[in-house]
């Protein structure tokens, strides 16, 4: 199980790091990629949407499953990953890469670190496996 | 299950110029034109394979040995309640096919009249007070039974004000997608451990804002929620409204009442418990019975009976309106009919004490073979289990349709891991759930020698394991002349 020690997590298994600045990408662990299966289908937010932490903010559809993928902190949605709609699978074989999801500028950086680190984020999944 | 070769052509592939099976009739006395009038005539003809009627019977004799059907053997998907469909449930439905629909009142006073008392009989059996026939399917019924809700609430005042609807996590998903189609938020509650839903956490998102709670009992994992009373009394005590989901009612029937558990909207799915055709055999057919203070609001029109008489009343000034044209799917409604009738207040309670059993049983032979249940307690008509070891759950199921059996749902509810949810239902014999237990038994113990066997099961069936990836991904979903002239070319030139 791939945790990168670099980036931040939500209990719901989203990842999120900084870009740059005040711009946060977001995307989904290499723990829910593999629970979820073959990912057929993503349903990405709008640019410039405002959300809320624990919003629903987007849906990740495999052969399985279709899962609602959570806003980790609020803020608005600056930029979304539309390579991913003509090729999803990319979220499987790349989940902290090129399976990036959405970037958000968050409402108060101060946020991240509100979520779990890598150790944190390990316990979440050795008990949910 | 008939072994035939894998690529069977397409109706339209099997067409040739000029063949005929059928001749339609010509005309006598005036041209078509002056019977139907211009507008109505082709000016070229509709694009139709051209076969004989032989090429046609064997075309469609040749798929349907191919189909897996609870005629063919046993199809235990949990959640769908596949259970035997009586053969005389069609011959009573044969009497009705010469009704039409824009006939006038009085001469269908028998189909109303059956009508009217299969609606009559449902109310008694769910204990409501009104049902309405209308909708064509369970999620359609939902969605009837939802709007009803909200016209209670927009008639008192408080439309603005109830914005939200609460379905348990591991609900089906149709009922979040209704309460979403009708406008309302989703909130979701967690099951518990005990296969319940967790009443504290359904007792805080409870408020002034609750529309409805939607559930089914049992749950939708199979376990009966006993605290059922105190759940529709919590939600009464906000002004919320309590929808009963009906898919599940195969467990209760004839023993246990929605209405006396204090919900005020109910839903039946007549294709699972009442036994009219299901899945490719539809359409399904979705009653909704609600109580009196929700009667007002039922679409109409509805059936009446003035004296020896039976009436379609059309004005109804509450009504949510009409959810489908005419009557609904009588032809399955007189199937539902004939069961309720053919079996009886007890028949129907022995339906349900037998399917408790069944699944009950089961469940415990599926435990000697190595599963382990999600909820592990007595369950009703149906239970989860999770495959033992590493294993995954679709690989399992693709192997037992070699052995001419039909996997149970899979990776249902979303809530527990590798779901397998099992229903075998009342109709299924002893040695059946026997001979079930033993072929996944099989299967099991197989796999978990040989990862490889199991990687390239099944081996047996018309078409081998598919890629769903690619089929989910960019599915061919309709035949188009160029292709199939392409496809044959290319066979040509091989």
């Amino acid at each position: 199980m791939n945790i990168p020690e670099s980036l931040r997590y939500a209990r719901t298994h989203e990842w999120i790091s900084e870009l740059e600045a005040d711009v946060y990408t977001v995307g989904i662990s290499d723990f829910a990629q593999d629970q979820l299966g073959d990912v057929v289908f993503v349903e990405l937010p709008t640019v410039g949407d405002t959300v809320s932490a624990g919003d629903a903010v987007a849906v990740v559809e495999s052969v399985k499953t279709a899962s609602d993928i959570y806003a980790p902190v609020s803020g608005t949605i600056e930029a979304v990953n539309d390579d991913l709609e003509s090729a999803p699978e990319v979220i499987n074989e790349e989940p902290y890469a090129g399976g990036w999801l959405f970037r958000i500028k968050p409402e108060d950086a101060s946020q991240r670190d509100d979520l779990l680190d890598a150790e944190g984020y390990r316990a979440v999944c050795e008990e949910e496996s | 299950m008939t072994q035939t070769r894998e690529d069977v052509p397409l109706i339209f592939e099997r067409s040739q110029p000029g063949r005929r099976g059928v001749t339609p009739p010509v005309t006598e006395g005036a041209p078509l034109e002056t019977l139907l009038g211009r507008e109505h005539l082709r000016s070229e003809p509709p694009r139709l394979p051209e076969v004989s009627e032989l090429d046609l019977v064997r075309h469609y004799t040749n798929l349907a040995h191919r189909q897996f059907s609870i005629d063919g053997n046993v199809y235990p998907l949990g959640s769908c309640t596949m259970k035997y469909n009586p053969k005389v449930h069609e011959e009573a439905a044969s009497l009705f096919s010469d009704v039409h629909p824009e006939q006038d009142d009085g001469s269908v006073q028998g189909t109303l009249g059956l009508l009217w008392h299969l609606a009559r009989d449902l109310s008694e059996i769910t204990g409501m007070d009104q049902v309405t026939l209308q909708p064509a399917a369970g999620a359609h019924g939902e969605l009837t039974g939802i709007l009803m809700i909200r016209a209670f609430h927009e008639a008192n005042g408080e439309g603005a004000q109830r914005r939200t609807v609460i379905v348990p996590d591991a609900a089906h998903g149709t009922n979040p997608a209704t309460a979403g189609m009708v406008g309302y938020d989703v909130v979701e509650v967690p099951t518990g451990e005990d296969g319940e839903v967790d009443v504290g956490a359904l007792r805080a998102a409870l408020g002034p804002d609750t529309a409805a709670v939607m559930l089914t009992n049992p749950s939708t994992v199979g376990i009966f929620e006993g605290r059922i009373l105190e759940i529709a009394e919590a939600a009464h005590a906000v002004g919320a409204q309590v929808y009963y989901d009906g898919a599940n009612l195969n467990a209760i029937v004839g023993k246990a009442r929605p209405g006396d558990m204090g919900f005020d909207v109910v839903h039946l799915n007549l294709h699972k418990t009442f036994t009219t055709p299901h899945g490719g055999g539809g359409p399904g057919t979705g009653p909704v019975g609600v109580k009196a203070h929700l009667a007002p609001f039922l679409p109409g029109p509805v059936i009446e009976r003035e004296g020896e008489r039976y009436v379609v009343q059309e004005d109804r000034p509450n009504s949510v309106g009409r959810m489908r044209s005419h009557h609904g799917n009588v032809g399955n409604l007189v199937r539902a009919y004939a069961y309720i009738r053919s079996l009886g207040p007890d028949g129907l309670a022995d339906v349900a004490e037998k399917a408790v059993l069944n699944a009950n049983y089961l469940r415990k032979r599926l435990e000697e073979q190595g599963f382990s249940m999600a909820y592990d307690r007595t369950c009703m008509h149906e239970f989860v289990a999770q495959p033992p070891g590493e294993l995954r759950t679709l690989d399992l199921a693709k192997a037992l349709l070699d052995e001419g059996m039909h996997p149970m749902t899979v990776y249902f509810p979303l809530v527990v891991k590798e779901a397998m949810m099992v229903e075998p239902t009342e109709t299924e014999a002893l040695e059946t759930l026997d001979a079930y237990a033993e072929a996944l038994g099989r299967v099991t113990r197989r796999a978990q020698q040989d990862a490889e066997w199991l990687a390239g099961a099944p081996y047996m069936t018309p078409v081998r394991r598919l890629d769903e990836v690619l089929a989910a991904r960019t599915p061919i979903l309709r035949w188009t002349p160029s292709e199939a002239v392409d496809a044959v070319q290319g066979e040509a030139a091989d």
